[in-house]
């Protein structure tokens, strides 16, 4: 009865979820300055993008912490990979362009090797090196980086995973070697040698090359249909692991990793299956934020973002799908609400307060709260909501 | 006799404590044995062996007649073989129904992308209903397995071995938290496995070994102490001295 129970749920969840995802979208659409009434700004219109990126990486999180019981502190890492792999082939083929249109008054054309170092000297001006570096080798191909997208997180995954499971590091510990990583590779990018351009990171990644004829306002709606539609497609593959006999696998792993052990299960094949799963869920969900956000720099990749990761999926609700997109959408919403400077600050005479330092003592608090009270989240508030009924 | 596995001279210490002391142990194809011996006496310790939990300082762990090595291979791979051990405290997934704990049991490939794309098949349903009805489960298929009574898990845990179609079966304390008709289906049971099955059972309940009618060898301080009849140990004095005379 129960197992009825539950796949009855996880349908209601997943038709739920289809439509009012896309109602929201068309709704989105409808409203937007390039393609409909004009009623929400283009600058809105990035942020709900953004917001669907965020929940993708959100439903990675919950695949990896709610279900295979992974609390991974380092999957903004493979979330930032993405962004700079996209912005690279950006960046790249933008200032290309640029220096395409600005030789055009010369009348000699560029030799390959002026051309470059007009390039290099355009990027990397700003770290005092005008060579391209050696990993920009691809940067002219997008569809070399929108594969490389995949495979540079893919492989960082692997590595990382295949080590840390085999030394059967589990819990906290592993929690903790994450956040490691994370941080290591957050300082090594913010080296100016690192061929990223340090601490500036990638920027003007808004721009998409040749297609410069297109303005923002219909760029941001494209890329809001594209975060909508990735985001139906990570929520069907994530809903489609869970449903199979690997979703019980996992579970099995989360609840009891010693039974499932002597089963005959390879415990750490499946943790680096799923690791690395979500590693490129979430790399996928980067190379779809940043162009949005049109900046990427170290200080994204820094381990606090993965633990407001964990954040979200912990208040939305570990193990529900739903939870973990609620979650996100609705912490980080807030967030940028509060810190956004919308909300006046509240004057109490010797003591003001304000809402971007208060911010975080909400969220903190809200998190106390949600673990004390409602360790199922929002998710499994919506489910007893119900059950009841 | 054939022998199905055979271990020679293990040793293991835990922090100076000898917890297996130059134990030497064999079991034939299709033969029934309990072990028993008080607390600390290495039962356990040696079950992790064989299972490649733990590994031993010194000694082989044979199998089959191939005589392959176990000491070297990961846990997934002697299950492979045909290994299954039930635990002495019921180690199921308590959060997953009943059905769903013999499913992940049952003897299928055990990669992450099979496990992905594996549909349900009429006869793997057909199979589990049979465990069920064996372990006296099966009005309990859809219940979580964390919902059952103490006995009822030891029954569930022991239908997973089933399940995965083993050649030796390792139990360790069956019997525990079990009522006595339970009891006394558990020993038809674990006889009945025995026809085609080896089985080798960790028990503190005299009777309940008596019941099974096996032989019987007697663990101390990590290393054989008798081995015989239950009434062939019983009159052993050394076994007298250490456990049964208490």
């Amino acid at each position: 009865m129960i197992d009825f129970i539950k796949t009855c749920d996880r349908k209601t969840a997943l038709f739920f979820f289809l439509s009012i995802t896309l109602m929201f979208t068309l709704i989105i659409i409808v409203m937007s300055e390039a393609y409909g009434f004009n009623i929400i700004s283009t600058s809105f219109l990035k942020i709900l993008g953004k917001t669907l990126c965020l929940c993708i990486v959100a439903l990675a999180m919950d695949l990896v912490w709610g279900y295979c019981g992974i609390l991974s502190l380092g999957h903004f890492a493979f979330f930032g990979l993405g962004g700079y792999m996209i912005g690279m082939w950006l960046m790249f083929e933008r200032t290309k362009n640029i220096v395409i249109n600005s030789s055009e008054k010369i009348v000699l054309p560029l030799t390959d090797q002026e051309m470059n170092e007009a390039i290099g000297n355009q990027i990397f001006g700003v770290v005092g090196s005008g060579d391209i570096p050696t990993i920009w080798y691809f940067a002219d191909s997008i569809i070399i980086h929108l594969f490389l997208i995949i495979l540079v997180p893919c492989i960082l995954a692997f590595i990382f995973g295949w080590l840390a499971f085999r030394s059967r590091v589990t819990g906290v510990y592993l929690s903790i070697l994450t956040q490691a990583m994370t941080l290591a590779l957050s300082l090594y990018l913010f080296q100016n040698n690192s061929g990223l351009r340090g601490n500036n990171g990638l920027s003007g990644l808004q721009n998409i090359p040749n297609l410069g004829q297109i303005s923002q306002a219909e760029l941001s709606v494209w890329f809001f249909v594209a975060s909508s539609i990735t985001l139906i497609l990570t929520y069907l593959i994530c809903n489609l692991i869970i449903k199979s006999k690997l979703g019980n696998v996992i579970t099995g792993i989360r609840d009891n990793e010693t039974r499932v052990r002597f089963l005959g299960y390879k415990v750490e094949s499946y943790k680096l299956f799923i690791f690395v799963i979500t590693a490129i869920m979430s790399a996928i969900a980067g190379a779809l934020y940043y162009p949005q956000a049109g900046i990427i720099n170290p200080a994204e990749l820094a381990p606090i973002a993965s633990i407001y990761l964990a954040v979200w999926v912990a208040i939305g609700g570990r193990g529900s799908l739903y939870g973990a997109v609620i979650g996100a959408a609705f912490v980080s919403l807030s967030s940028s609400y509060f810190t956004g400077g919308q909300i006046p600050d509240i004057n109490l005479g010797s003591f003001t307060v304000k809402w971007v330092d208060w911010w975080t003592v909400i969220l903190g608090l809200s998190f106390v709260i949600t673990t004390l009270y409602a360790p199922k989240g929002i998710g499994g508030l919506i489910e007893t909501i119900f059950r009841k009924k | 006799m054939n022998i199905l596995l055979e271990a020679n001279g293990l040793n293991v210490s835990f922090d100076g404590f000898k917890a297996i002391n130059n134990l030497s142990f064999s079991i034939a194809y299709n033969e029934l044995r309990a072990i028993i011996g008080p607390n600390g006496a290495g039962k356990t310790t040696f079950m992790d062996i064989v299972t490649g939990k733990t590994k031993p300082d010194s000694g082989t762990v044979l199998w089959g007649k191939k005589n392959l090595s176990l000491l070297r291979m990961s846990e997934a791979k002697i299950v492979e073989l045909g290994i299954s051990r039930k635990f002495q405290k019921p180690t199921l997934i308590e959060s997953q129904t009943v059905f769903d704990n013999i499913m992940l049991s049952l003897k299928k490939p055990r990669n992450p992308i099979s496990t992905l794309l594996y549909k349900i098949s009429s006869n793997d349903k057909k199979e589990i209903l049979n465990i069920a009805t064996e372990v006296n489960l099966l009005e309990k298929l859809k219940s979580l397995a964390g919902e059952l009574s103490h006995g009822q898990k030891q029954w569930l845990e022991i239908g997973m071995l089933l399940a995965q179609k083993p050649n030796l079966l390792l139990i360790d304390e069956p019997a525990a938290g079990m009522t006595a008709p339970e009891r006394n289906k558990t020993v038809k049971l674990l006889k009945d496995l025995s026809n085609n099955h080896s089985v080798v059972v960790v028990e503190h309940d005299m009777e309940f070994v008596k019941a099974l009618e096996c032989k019987v060898t007697v663990l101390h301080e990590g290393s054989v102490l008798a081995e015989g009849s239950l009434d062939f140990v019983s009159k052993n004095k050394k076994v007298i001295d250490v456990y049964l005379g208490r």
